[in-house]
């Protein structure tokens, strides 16, 4: 099992059917999906609705079927060892609502660690520590119907945990959440990635920035085909766009030169005489230009106030691969 | 990771089995409308037989039956029903995704539900039976702990069976229940000797285990009243006995042939689907 990667798939296709032939034509789910996902690793699926994420995870958890090609998890199949998979994995969704709300926080994350054969003690001990973490501690004797949504989706989170699985399986576990929740969510995520041996996460979600931050390496899925995979960096590299340079320098009165310098593909400018500043703009086909615009100023005898390089974002790359946003 | 098979099925029956228990803590609300209310019934029918002159023991039946229903209303509402509502609640698929015989699931749903039921049946029996001057002569107190639990693992077993197919069905399933209730207090003989329905038509409601349950435990309550007797307790012990094997087998093929098309489908088991 040395190489073994957490999560294999080999043409791996999902077609639904409709209940009635009336009831229109059936719906490819995943395409030939191949994907592999290394042990330790906290792995991005990002996609927009319908793109096949959820059909995805339902799979790899043993919930669905595919239709056709093979999928394993922690190296067995998900056909024939469904029970080995299971106890090694678990998932949380956003928006879940499960659990039974006349329980408390802590009675209802005990009875889903029960269904994993955890011992009462142990179960106990975890439950407390994971909500100590994440903030919920004071909820633990509260029944769950008195939650807010936010605290709600925190114990799920953490009933994901509770079971310490070796490989989970997150469904946009911060959708809808507010900043403090989700950071709280994400810091806990890359502190078990990080901190656990072969801890491995799949994770989808629709905020970019959550993938770009979180993941190691991101796969971009849409209408059930796997377009790209790789980590943030080389996605982004992939997107051959220009960067651009802004500067807001103190009030230069001879720009000629700087529209001349090397790997400036545009140049523009705007002066403002009331706050005694020049604003600068330009598009780069190099990034070593970046020296000698800013040896042009200085030469000029101007000063540097502000100084800023936008780079290709992985919504860019998104935009690029899929031919739409979020939207 | 955890322990053996057995272990961890154990305990999820405990898991699941622990919200009815502790639920009966929590809603007291129950005492109303599960004791108080089927009382009224109870009342209404011990009332009829005394204007009748009915022989007293007819009065006891009654509050047995009235006791019985409450088993009969917590399989129909609380195991048909409950995969149903786990799945519109999301519960469904987690314990789909868990390393356990989904068995496990309804056996703790039963366990659970059955304790909390009990609590219900014994307040109705003993306000029952201290209402209305109910004689009971309980001789083989053993043998009537054999038999409840034979007709509690049958009528549970059938639950565990009717949860699978009510979620084939859907949002159709909650008619089935309602339609299934009347009819079977009826059939059952909740209020009435089963036998007065005659030989074939008690027969055929002896499929539902809590007819010849009920026909047993009034005869170990009112063991010279043998004329109102359906079957011998024995007859009926060994029926109670194979409908335990049929439903619990039945149950468990309907929910593996379930959990099958579900995943087949992508339609059965999970939320919103």
């Amino acid at each position: 099992m040395g190489d073994t990667p957490a999560v294999e798939t080999k043409a791996l296709t999902r077609v639904f059917q409709p209940k009635k032939k009336k009831e229109g034509k059936s719906v490819t789910a995943l395409d030939r999906v191949d994907l592999r996902i290394e042990k330790g690793e906290l792995f991005g699926l990002l996609g927009p609705n319908g793109a096949g994420k959820t059909t995805l995870l339902k799979i790899l958890s043993t919930l669905l079927l595919p239709t056709s090609g093979k999928a394993y998890v922690a190296g067995f199949d998900l056909e024939k060892d469904f029970v080995e998979v299971r106890r090694r994995i678990n998932m949380v969704s956003g928006g879940e609502i499960s659990g039974y709300g006349l329980l408390t926080v802590r009675e209802n994350l005990w009875m889903f660690s029960q269904f994993y054969g955890i011992k009462s003690k142990d179960a106990k001990e975890r439950i407390d520590s994971l909500l100590d973490k994440f903030g919920l501690s004071d909820k633990r004797d509260e029944k769950v119907r008195t939650l807010s949504t936010g605290q709600r989706q925190k114990m799920n989170v953490v009933r994901g945990f509770v079971t310490d699985p070796d490989i989970l399986f997150l469904d946009e576990p911060t959708l809808g959440l507010d900043v403090n929740a989700s950071r709280v969510i994400r810091d806990h995520i890359v502190d078990w990635v990080d901190n656990g041996k072969d801890k491995t996460v799949l994770l989808t979600t629709h905020y970019m920035a959550e993938a770009d931050q979180l993941c190691n390496r991101i796969a971009i899925i849409d209408e059930g085909k796997i377009l790209a995979c790789n980590t943030p960096e080389n996605l982004k590299k992939m997107v051959r766009m220009n960067k651009t340079l802004t500067l807001d320098v103190t009030l230069l009165a001879d720009k000629s030169v700087l529209g001349a310098v090397k790997g400036v593909d545009k140049f523009t400018y705007v002066d403002d005489a009331e706050k005694n500043l020049t604003h600068l703009k330009f598009v780069l086909t190099d990034e070593s230009a970046v020296s000698d615009i800013v040896s042009d100023v200085l030469g000029n005898g101007s000063k540097i106030v502000s100084l800023q390089k936008t780079e290709p974002t992985l919504e860019d790359v998104f935009i690029k691969m899929v031919g739409k946003g979020f939207e | 990771m955890s322990d053996g098979w057995i272990k961890r099925n154990v305990r999820a029956i405990r898991g699941r089995a622990y919200p009815r228990v502790i639920g009966s803590t929590r809603e007291p609300s129950w005492m109303f409308f599960d004791v108080a209310l089927p009382l009224l019934t109870v009342a209404a029918y011990a009332y009829i037989y005394k204007f009748m002159n009915a022989q007293a023991q007819y009065i006891g039946y009654v509050v047995i039956g009235g006791a019985m229903t409450a088993f009969w209303l917590n399989v129909l509402w609380s195991m048909a029903s409950q995969l149903y509502w786990e799945k519109e609640i999301g519960n469904l698929q987690l314990y789909l995704m868990a390393p356990i015989s989904r068995m496990s699931i309804l056996a703790g749903m039963a366990v659970g539900g059955l304790f909390e039921t009990t609590l219900r049946a014994v307040s109705t029996l003993v306000i029952g039976v201290v209402l209305f001057s109910v004689a009971l002569n309980l001789s083989h107190p053993l043998m009537l702990f054999g038999i409840f639990f034979l007709t509690m693992v049958a009528l549970y077993g059938m639950g565990m069976m009717f949860a699978s197919l009510y979620l084939l069905f859907g949002r159709e399933a909650y008619h089935m229940s309602n339609l299934m209730t009347e009819p079977v207090y009826l059939a059952s003989g909740f209020y009435f000797p089963v036998k007065q329905l005659g030989f074939w038509a008690a027969t055929g409601a002896s499929l539902i285990p809590i007819t010849l349950g009920l026909d047993a435990i009034r005869q170990l309550f009112y063991p010279t009243k043998t004329q109102d007797a359906f079957l011998p307790i024995a007859t009926e012990a060994l029926i109670l006995l194979a409908l335990c094997v049929v439903f619990l087998i039945l149950a468990k093929y309907s929910l593996d042939y379930m959990e099958r098309l579900g995943k087949t489908s992508g339609r059965l088991t999970l939320r919103w689907q």
